[in-house]
């Protein structure tokens, strides 16, 4: 398709899908990571000021 | 909502929740206009089919210097206003910098092996931008290595201003200096080179690749400030076990 150059360029459009895909899914890791901790935390009953805030309100 | 309200990061995080599924969504559509056009684009007479490679390679390096542009506004963000979002936006977009950089090389390289014969050249302008890519790997290694938050916040945004001295060295290498690499094509004085058979499937993957960015950068954003969430809840934790 590509001619006699096409295992660099495939080579080059896969490297990048590859990078690209690895940040997203990284990205969508860490943050599901991090909500999970923050929820086992408050769970314990540890919670940040402006949410004890929030719910010593009247 | 005005736009010191975004200095609040439990409002930006609103606004982000908002924002990412669109940008998403833009994203994906854009990109998969500019693969159709770039994939369909004619070879060239010179190049013939590797001239696809242009498509991937001149958006990432694009962004490997927009991207350190972004921290150094984040790094006066720190140091001169002491922004709360400053530091978390530089964090946040190291990674992505080195992955583009990172990938502007390879493609770079891998372009170079057919129209120059060889993978790589300590050339000005491969070898400044060899340089931005260690300096962001310094820089994540930097924020990893100093414990205290405020000190590692500070000392990034130093290093992030003196590093911003590459952009200019890499945009005019070509024209400094007597490079293997090709001299500017789109951003230079009297128009583009291209015709627009490339220019316009470029343009098209060059917007795609920056709302890539865009998107990442803010869902990235939003992971570090609950990183930093979790860690102050743990330091409670661990004061209140000590009382």
């Amino acid at each position: 398709m590509f001619g006699p150059y096409a295992s660099f360029i495939v080579g080059s459009y896969a490297v990048v899908a590859g990078v690209i895909g690895a940040l997203i899914v990284w990205i969508a890791w860490d943050h599901r990571r991090q909500n999970a901790t923050l929820r086992e935390l408050e769970a314990s009953g540890v919670t940040r000021r402006s949410a004890r805030g929030k719910t010593a309100a009247p | 909502m005005a736009v010191i309200d975004l200095a609040n990061p439990t409002r930006f995080l609103k606004l982000v929740e908002r924002l990412l599924p669109w940008l998403a969504l833009a994203t994906a559509v854009t990109l998969a206009i500019g693969l159709q056009q770039a994939l369909s684009a004619p070879d060239d007479y010179q190049q013939g089919a590797t001239v696809k490679i242009m498509f991937i390679h001149v958006p990432n390096a694009w962004l490997s210097m927009f991207v350190w542009g972004v921290m150094s506004l984040s790094a006066l963000g720190t140091l001169v206003w002491r922004h709360p979002l400053a530091d978390v936006s530089a964090q946040a977009a190291a990674p992505l910098g080195a992955a583009f950089t990172f990938l502007a090389l390879v493609t770079g390289s891998l372009w170079g092996r057919p129209m120059w014969g060889t993978y790589w050249e300590w050339d000005a302008r491969m070898t400044s931008v060899l340089v931005l890519f260690v300096m962001y790997l310094g820089l994540i290694a930097l924020w990893r290595s100093v414990e205290d938050p405020s000190r590692a916040a500070r000392a990034a945004a130093v290093l992030t201003l003196v590093g911003a001295i590459n952009l200019p060295i890499i945009k005019f290498s070509v024209d400094w200096w007597n490079t293997l690499h090709q001299p500017a094509s789109v951003l230079r004085a009297g128009g583009p080179a291209l015709d627009n058979a490339f220019l316009i499937p470029l343009l098209i993957m060059g917007v795609a690749f920056s709302l890539l960015f865009v998107t990442l950068h803010l869902a990235a954003m939003r992971n570090e400030i609950l990183r930093r969430r979790v860690r102050s809840l743990r330091m409670m934790q661990a004061a209140q076990g000590a009382a």
